[in-house]
């Protein structure tokens, strides 16, 4: 029985492919546990009568359309800085990075200075179950973000170490996928939560 | 103050020092800690447990201590059988036992998380861990790192359940916690949040590890083994682990809405403010009736395994137990609302839920003929695997018919919750699930030990089990149509006593079953030299897992196989291929490409067992302290290059010639 044996090369990219198939996996996990969410929100919202007061009243859309266009935004800056990578241009791509990392970072103050209106307003978390599932399905990804957040900052950090081996361009592509994953997952919250909540 | 961040609502009033029991089962378990804690000292092996054990990314050495760790969880889950049983032998009229309600409570939700969470799915994860990349033709699973992570992560969600023993206590609730009892405001102690925050820990440990795993059957298979060429094993294996990575994030969200509300008012399950109490029981069902696939594929697979092997022949209709396999997989999404026909959905939804719950028969029935045929005509050797195929049949075919009772829904108003429930899920879940991961316990113990189990013990176990199983259930099923219900401590009516006390006399006959199996590994490591498997296949196998040395080498294959049919080596065996292996000093043997150990996964799941510890007690400071903790011990890992080193081809050369060395020598013999 003769075997394939790889050599160096090919066995190193064999393993990125299942990497990034393994990352996928991960994205569809995710996938269902924020479907399970949105599932949860309708539910709450839409099969009985409205207990007390609804997101509806207190709703400021404008704010909520500028986070979007500040996640779409540093999207955009996140692919850059990964074009960048492809390239070598680490400081380039570095400084790409940071400007997602601001955008990202505004989304979530304006995302938590909204929650804090909201609850100052007397929209908070425990009076019924509607505003219980709001800020759930809404802190859920804020959540995400955080932690993509985190992880863009560590980047940072790192390229100057690991430059652009290997290792170092197999995690932009997870976080590549993780940072529009979570565009993706906010362009239903929107719809979904804010436009038709808003109705 | 600072004792409030510290400690949060834990006080010494939280350890019950009153209880007997407890504080016996708690110094018990001390002292046992200590003495092994002592041992490893005394014999100097602390290096060696945390290089070759803690440390380790290896699947083999993985799965062995998911099997440790299941089995020390089956002691303690067997235990609450002792107690159950008894009290419910004696409570009846007058007598109200020994076991007062809110602790008799506990321990039917203890005996029914322990079970499901930290004995069946560590078990199952054992066995994949031990036989599925040996099967597949691959030096390791596609995510060492990740792989070890999951079992700390199961690990430490195990030992946050075992806390609950000593320190508070557990959920009260029954063993999915249904709300509105397990909200606050009629659970305000601890108890439900052990519940919540050891399933979230073992809960993440296990989407990883299905995660894991199908990108392992996905991208590792030997050169040629196609889907259709894959043991049947792999395939429900597969099959169980996409049910892992649909399933699992449910669970997640179930549980983490309803830590929200106990946490911070919310209300999502309360029934009051547009809470929505069957929400909850669709979600954690809507987890639930898959988990119970997640855990009987397996077991299937390993029927068709042990049953070919044994027979001696090739396994009847592969195909067709390969698609039932798949639909089975499909329909376990579809019939979740047969656990609640009683919530008043409606004739029609019912009746859906119904139907789609009988058609599982049938998928199920062609896999119990496919099996039954392939042992026709076959030379059937009346190994303990095979016992326990053959005492599966029976058992599952009797708790399958009860399910399809229970399917039509007028008759599952009479029996819902009743001890007819209990005895139909013992009835699979025993004699499906247990049975056969017994089999495939048996079946590879070679493979991951290097000697056989004795067999003659086991056959004692075997004879016990079987019967103490059928003793303790059957009268379960008659006093549960005449109407009693499930999780009672005590009953009025003495009718029912002698049923009951023949049910503790079957679970006493099960308990010298379980003795007698600790017998058995005892009998086996004390004559492990005469047991020993020299040749690496000891029953005459048919997957490439029997095609190496047992317990197999660190890098599995010297040479990865090519596969080009289904049971490749049979096929080889009968090509005589494998007669007289070709000699390692004639073949080209090459560098072997390993990942290197990491002790960060066990690091991740202690800090993750202190968040969850900190949850449960409301503790700021240790909670911040596991928190970030997880992160700094990710962020610095990720820092890490040096993850992988090469075993050079002389090692490989000489480890193969050893193995053919002991080969030789015992076809001289």
């Amino acid at each position: 029985m003769h075997g394939e044996v790889m050599n160096i090369d090919e066995h190193a990219i064999y393993n990125d492919a299942t990497d990034v198939f393994g990352f996928w996996l991960y994205i569809l996990t995710d996938c269902i546990l924020f479907a399970s969410l949105f599932a949860v929100f309708l539910v709450l919202n839409y099969s009985d009568m409205p207990h007390g007061p609804t997101l509806k009243h207190y709703v400021n859309l404008s704010d909520v359309f500028i986070e979007t266009m500040l996640l779409l935004a540093s999207n955009f800056t996140y692919c850059l800085s990964i074009l960048n990578m492809y390239q070598k241009k680490l400081l380039k791509a570095q400084v790409w990075l940071l400007l997602t990392f601001l955008l990202g970072a505004s989304f979530i103050f304006i995302e938590v200075s909204e929650f804090i209106h909201l609850a100052h307003e007397g929209f908070r978390w425990d009076i019924n179950a509607h505003a219980s599932s709001f800020f759930t399905l809404v802190g859920t990804h804020g959540l995400h973000v955080s932690i993509g957040l985190l992880w863009i900052l560590s980047m940072i950090i790192q390229i100057p170490f690991l430059k652009a081996s290997h290792i170092v361009m197999r995690r932009m592509t997870y976080l590549g996928l993780f940072w529009n994953f979570l565009d993706i997952v906010w362009i239903f919250v929107f719809t979904i939560v804010y436009l038709m909540g808003a109705m | 103050m600072l004792a409030q961040l510290l400690f949060g609502k834990l006080t010494l009033d939280a350890i019950p020092f009153h209880s007997p029991i407890i504080m016996g089962a708690f110094v018990f378990m001390v002292l046992i800690v200590i003495a092994v804690l002592f041992f490893i000292t005394v014999y100097g092996k602390w290096a060696y447990i945390w290089n070759e054990w803690v440390s380790s990314v290896d699947h083999k050495k993985i799965g062995i201590m998911y099997l440790i760790l299941s089995f020390v969880m089956f002691l303690r889950g067997i235990s609450d059988v002792v107690l159950m049983r008894s009290q419910q032998a004696i409570a009846a009229g007058e007598n109200l036992g020994y076991l007062p309600p809110e602790h008799y409570d506990q321990i039917f939700t203890a005996h029914g998380v322990i079970m499901i969470f930290f004995v069946a799915m560590p078990l199952m994860f054992a066995l994949l861990n031990i036989a599925l990349p040996l099967q597949i033709g691959a030096r390791d699973v596609a995510y060492p790192y990740l792989n070890s992570l999951s079992f700390w992560l199961t690990f430490a969600g195990a030992m946050l359940c075992n806390a609950s023993l000593v320190i508070g206590d557990f959920a009260a609730t029954g063993w999915l916690s249904y709300p509105p009892l397990s909200e606050l405001y009629y659970s305000p102690g601890v108890g439900v949040d052990y519940y919540i925050w050891s399933l979230q820990v073992a809960g993440v440990g296990t989407l990883l590890a299905g995660i894991n795993f199908i990108a392992t059957i996905f991208r590792m298979r030997a050169p040629g083994m196609s889907w259709m060429k894959m043991p049947v094993f792999v395939w429900s294996a597969l099959c169980a682990m996409i049910l892992v990575a649909l399933a699992f994030p449910v669970l997640t969200v179930t549980l983490a809405l309803l830590a929200l509300d106990r946490m911070m008012g919310m209300h999502f399950f309360t029934d009051f403010a547009g809470g929505n109490v069957m929400l909850y029981i669709n979600l954690i069902w809507i987890w639930g009736h898959p988990e119970v696939y997640i855990l009987i594929l397996p077991a299937f697979g390993i029927f068709s395994e042990v049953v070919a092997t044994f027979s001696q022949k090739k396994l009847f209709g592969y195909t067709t137990m390969v698609w039932a396999i798949a639909i089975i997989t499909f329909l376990s999404f579809v019939v979740w609302l047969h656990h609640f026909f009683t919530m008043g959905a409606g004739a029609d939804v019912n009746s859906f839920f119904g139907i789609a719950t009988m058609v599982i028969a049938i998928p199920t029935g062609v896999k119990v003929f496919n099996w039954l045929f392939t042992m026709y005509k076959g030379r059937i050797i009346l190994a303990t695997p095979m016992l326990w195929v053959i005492a599966f049949f029976t058992t599952f075919a009797i708790g399958g018919m009860t399910g399809v009772m229970m399917a039509v829904p007028p008759v599952d108003f009479q029996v819902h919750n009743s001890l007819f429930l209990v005895a139909h899920f013992h009835n699979v879940i025993i004699g499906g699930v247990l049975f056969g991961y017994f089999a495939g316990f048996i079946y590879w113990f070679p493979k991951a030990f290097g000697f056989r189990l004795h067999e003659k013990s086991g056959m004692w176990a075997f004879a016990f089990w079987v019967i103490g199983f059928y003793v303790a259930f059957m009268p379960l099923y008659v006093i549960g149509l005449d109407g009693f219900m499930r999780r009672n401590s005590h009953y009025a009516n003495t009718l029912y006593q002698p049923y009951l006390i023949v049910a503790a006399l079957g679970a006493a006959l099960i308990l010298i079953g379980i003795i007698l199996q600790i017998l058995q590994l005892f009998l086996s490591f004390k004559y492990r030299a005469f047991l020993r498997d020299h040749t690496g296949d000891p029953w005459n196998g048919r997957t490439l897992e029997w095609s190496i040395a047992s317990p197999a080498p660190l890098y599995n294959f010297a040479v990865i196989p090519s596969v080009n049919s289904l049971d490749q080596l049979w096929v080889n065996k009968q090509l005589q291929i494998g007669e007289g292996k070709i000699h390692p000093n004639r073949l080209h043997y090459e560098a072997i490409h390993m990942p290197k150990n990491t002790p960060a996964g066990c690091i991740i799941a202690i800090f993750a067992g202190i968040t969850g510890f900190a949850l449960v007690w409301h503790m700021l400071i240790p909670g911040i302290v596991g928190l970030l903790g997880i992160i700094a011990t990710v962020i610095a890992k990720s820092f890490i290059t040096d993850t992988d080193y090469y075993i050079d081809a002389e090692t490989v050369r000489r480890t193969e010639l050893a193995h053919l060395k002991e080969l030789a020598q015992c076809t001289v013999k």
